[in-house]
């Protein structure tokens, strides 16, 4: 049929293009991040020497490092609740209340979150430091987690957890032995959004840290260069950036591939 | 249930271990704007007074508001914000008067400095750099504007290659000096007209811009800027064709202090800090990196005459600086400023 | 009774969680809605409405259907992009699905920021597109791609596409094959199909992507801040300056309020969509006769509506 393959090659060029619109803007800085003039328009030839200055400079690897930890544990903290509060969620009779408050957290506006956090733990006295931001970003990952695995378990058979306790499995067996290896998709995507997010959420970040440098994260760093001028480092930055969260991302997928065959 | 008893565990002891890192640092913690001091000033202050101290960034004077109003200014010690902040700072009781005996540096001050308005005997603030707020524009491009309204009614060739900034107070003010009113004023006809004058201008801004104006200029993107002096200075280090003027009808003047946070819990080290910003040798250190005025006499009269020739704008005298109106805090009259800045940014 | 119990186990720590570090915090910042701000930026305890009253001024209305405007068109756009695209991954061989999906969501886990950076590069008047298109004398004088409401969808589409896609995509690849092939068989042309068929079916996935672009856009500040030169206010904006430039707390407690008010509702609309979709898919299986019989009579059913 003439009309299937012609829509077919409209398809694949559209493909295409959304591929190209999506990796240009990522390639060019990548490029210009090798460019010795510094300047975005003009290629001057090839030079490292961005990159030498970025890793000279200790408060970005500081704030590089900072970003990781809070990444990290809120991203554990809010797999793991979030993950508890949809398995617990999808059983229970719809309410929308329940809803409501899991919708919350994603439509706050972060200044607004980052206020109320803030003059919050001043209130209870709470010494502020990278423990805070981790505390504040769970907020809205256990919301983003929670929404993922409960797409996952939509499709959720769950007489295979009645007929394992009928067998004599324990809850805990169950849950490891049948529901987790059939949610761990939905959880590791989830987990991977929480990731990203934290890694990239700086507003209610720079109002939750403690002062000083000690937890100044990643992005604000980013958001003050950015704001600041256009310097070659943002480049050669977000090559690096990239690259470790590709990595990051393709050795995850990996391990979903191992897991789940 | 195990799972859930060692997760809280864990967490705690997450917590407890953070928290234990920060509150075991005595630092000092100074908050300023990113690329405002030498950035190794902090680590030779450290080396020579051997107090240990830390740098904390903010963008804007806005931001490190809202975040000390909210934490009350617990954790930092040393501020860098603008002078009508300074005001707003100390009528909210959140930073500590100034011990002048623990800051002898203050005698390499004009004696200007110390008759500033908003903090009159520098009894809570301590001036870091002064200057003007006017036109920076690309010499090689066009005539030298003389007018507030070569900004805001540009000609034709100028029409999307002019910026200005975007913080309410300034933005405000260009409005206010062309129409020759008071850049504090709070008469409510006048706030309303240059809310006007601001919307018609905003047809032919390219953007608003606090901080990379200079890039623009440098690019070529941009022709005309409205501009902080000091920060001109940047852009004419790459293009000396880009260059500095205040328009006819007068502009405003702008401090950025140094200010103690009321919770300090090392009031002493801090008042050494500032004593040791105010020394001459480190103002012209300053002077040289940022390429600001400051107030500090004894710094500015050892600058070497080449850096004021490049930078003309560096060798304006203290009088010519205090000619122009300084702002203030405008108490509930913000309330004003802020809906009139929203209508501008917000008009098509 | 015993699940009922687990349920509430389940649940008990994440809730627990958000009572502490969402509600109470902000239920706090909300009650300042009623209050005043003092005269230096602190709050005055006196009970009124009046930032109720100052919030339905035209400006901030004006501002929220701007917000509504670009929210709106970034999340339309995008799902013209990731549609095809994904009925595209959905076509070709299982086996590349994955790998293709993979690229899809590689640049989105890159940092925000970054990503929003990049587009000034390009766009700007003396960016990688303008010279580009100078140097092969498409123009001649550059054009004014940044700071202007195309910089700011721009943004926003590329930013959250990658997510669309993928709910796109997960919807479609639930779909039956053979529901389109009946549609097909029974002579209905390609287009026919895919607008009574395929479209409904994927409803959900289309809407789970709509709201996710359309909710982080029209809160969003940094996009509009960066890509529009501070020429366009959006709700964003308005609340972050109500915070910070005017530390007016308690009006900007109450614009948060009302536009948290309005996403809810969006919310729950979004979830009867993905609902109605849950139970038409439920009646598809238990009738069991195969998809078929469910397509032709629904085919059947709205060829007699159209009719």
């Amino acid at each position: 049929m003439p009309s299937f393959s012609l829509s077919n090659l409209y398809l694949n060029s559209h493909l295409k293009v959304v591929y190209f619109f999506l990796y240009m803007p990522i390639i060019v800085l990548m490029v210009l991040s090798f460019n010795k003039a510094g300047l975005p328009t003009v290629w001057s030839g090839f030079s490292v020497e961005w990159y030498g200055k970025l890793l000279d400079n200790e408060s970005i690897l500081n704030a590089a490092w900072n970003t990781l930890i809070v990444a990290v544990i809120s991203t554990i903290l809010s797999s793991i609740l979030g993950t508890l509060l949809a398995l617990g969620i999808e059983r229970m009779k719809v309410n929308s209340g329940l809803d409501a408050l899991l919708f919350a957290p994603m439509i706050i506006p972060d200044i607004v979150l980052a206020i109320a956090l803030l003059s919050f733990f001043t209130m209870l006295d709470f010494t502020l430091g990278l423990h805070s931001i981790v505390l504040s970003h769970v907020v809205f990952n256990i919301a983003f987690v929670c929404a993922v695995v409960r797409t996952r378990l939509k499709n959720f058979d769950y007489s295979v957890i009645e007929a394992s306790e009928d067998l004599g499995a324990g809850s805990f067996t169950t849950f490891r032995r049948v529901t987790l290896p059939i949610i761990f998709p939905g959880v590791l995507a989830g987990s991977l959004l929480a990731f990203t997010l934290s890694v990239d959420e700086f507003i209610i970040a720079f109002f939750t840290a403690g002062a000083g440098s000690s937890s100044t994260t990643l992005p604000m760093q980013i958001y003050s260069m950015i704001r600041f001028g256009v310097t070659p480092e943002i480049n050669a930055m977000a090559t690096i950036v990239m690259l470790v969260s590709f990595t990051m991302v393709f050795l995850s997928q990996r391990i979903n591939k191992g897991i789940t065959q | 249930m195990k799972l859930l008893k060692s997760l809280g565990a864990t967490a705690l002891m997450l917590s407890a271990s953070f928290s234990a890192q920060t509150t075991w640092a005595d630092k000092l913690v100074i908050s300023n704007w990113d690329g405002y001091m030498p950035a190794d000033m902090v680590e030779r202050f450290k080396k020579e007074t051997g107090i240990d101290a830390e740098v904390a960034l903010h963008a804007t004077n806005e931001e490190i508001m809202g975040k000390v109003v909210a934490s009350k200014g617990k954790g930092y010690d040393v501020l860098f914000v603008s002078s009508p902040f300074v005001e707003v700072l100390n009528k909210l009781d959140l930073i500590a008067k100034l011990d002048h005996k623990l800051i002898p540096n203050t005698k390499n001050l004009y004696s200007q400095a110390n008759e500033l308005n908003y903090d009159k005997g520098n009894k809570v603030s301590m001036p870091y750099a002064w200057g003007t707020t006017g036109l920076c524009y690309r010499a090689d491009l066009m005539d030298e504007p003389t007018s507030w309204n070569d900004l805001l009614k540009p000609n034709d060739a100028l029409k999307g290659k002019v910026t200005m900034l975007s913080t309410d107070r300034w933005l405000m003010a260009a409005g206010f000096l062309s129409l020759g009113y008071s850049v504090n004023s709070t008469n409510p006809s006048e706030i309303a007209e240059a809310k006007q004058v601001l919307k018609s201008a905003k047809k032919s801004i390219l953007a608003y811009d606090d901080a990379t104006f200079y890039a623009k200029l440098v690019s070529g993107e941009a022709t005309m800027t409205h501009a902080w002096d000091g920060w001109c200075n940047y852009g004419t280090a790459e293009n000396p064709n880009i260059k500095y003027v205040i328009p006819k009808e007068g502009t405003d003047m702008y401090v950025d202090s140094m200010v103690i946070t009321k919770n300090s819990k090392m009031k002493k080290e801090a008042h050494a800090f500032i004593n040791y910003v105010l020394s001459k040798e480190i103002g012209v250190w300053i002077v040289n990196n940022v390429m600001y005025k400051t107030p500090n006499e004894a710094a500015m009269s050892s600058i070497d005459p080449a850096m004021m020739k490049a930078y003309p704008n560096l060798a304006m005298s203290p009088d010519e600086i205090l000619k122009q109106e300084q702002l203030r805090d405008l108490g509930k009259t913000q309330k004003a400023y802020t809906k009139a800045v929203t209508e501008i940014l917000a008009s098509n | 009774m015993r699940s009922s119990s687990r349920n509430m186990l389940l649940i008990a720590p994440g809730l627990g969680w958000l009572a502490l570090f969402m509600v109470i915090p902000c239920v706090l910042i909300f009650m300042l809605s009623f209050f005043e701000r003092g005269m230096y930026g602190g709050v005055d305890y006196n009970f009124n409405l009046e930032n109720f009253v100052r919030a339905m001024d035209p400006i901030y209305l004006g501002i929220l259907l701007d917000s509504i405007y670009i929210a709106g068109t970034a999340t339309i756009v995008a799902i013209l992009l990731a549609y095809p695209a994904a009925y595209a991954i959905s076509l070709s061989p299982r086996k590349k699905q994955t790998t293709y999906l993979f690229f899809i969501m590689l640049p989105f886990w890159s940092n925000y920021l970054i990503r929003t950076y990049a587009w000034i590069v390009l766009l700007n008047r003396e960016g990688l597109i303008n010279n580009g298109l100078e140097s092969i004398g498409v123009i001649s004088e550059p054009l004014n791609l940044l700071y202007n409401e195309f910089a700011v969808i721009t943004g926003l589409v590329y930013n959250y596409l990658p997510f669309v896609v993928l709910a796109i995509y997960s919807s479609i690849s639930k779909l039956n094959p053979e529901v389109r092939e009946a549609s097909e068989d029974l002579g209905a042309p390609a287009w026919k199909t895919f607008l009574r068929v395929t479209l409904p079916l994927t409803a959900p996935g289309v809407a789970a992507g709509a709201v996710f672009v359309f909710v982080l856009s029209i809160g969003n500040f940094i996009t509009p801040d960066l890509l529009g030169g501070g020429r366009l206010q959006m709700v964003g904006n308005l609340i972050y300056d109500q915070f910070l430039s005017a530390r007016d707390w308690p009006f900007g407690a109450t614009l948060s309020f009302i536009l948290i008010g309005i996403m809810m509702m969006l919310l729950f609309a979004q979830a009867v969509i993905v609902n109605r979709g849950q139970i038409e898919k439920h009646e598809a299986k238990e009738e069991d006769v195969s998809s078929m019989n469910f397509s032709r009579q629904s085919l059947n059913e709205k060829e007699k509506s159209y009719a």
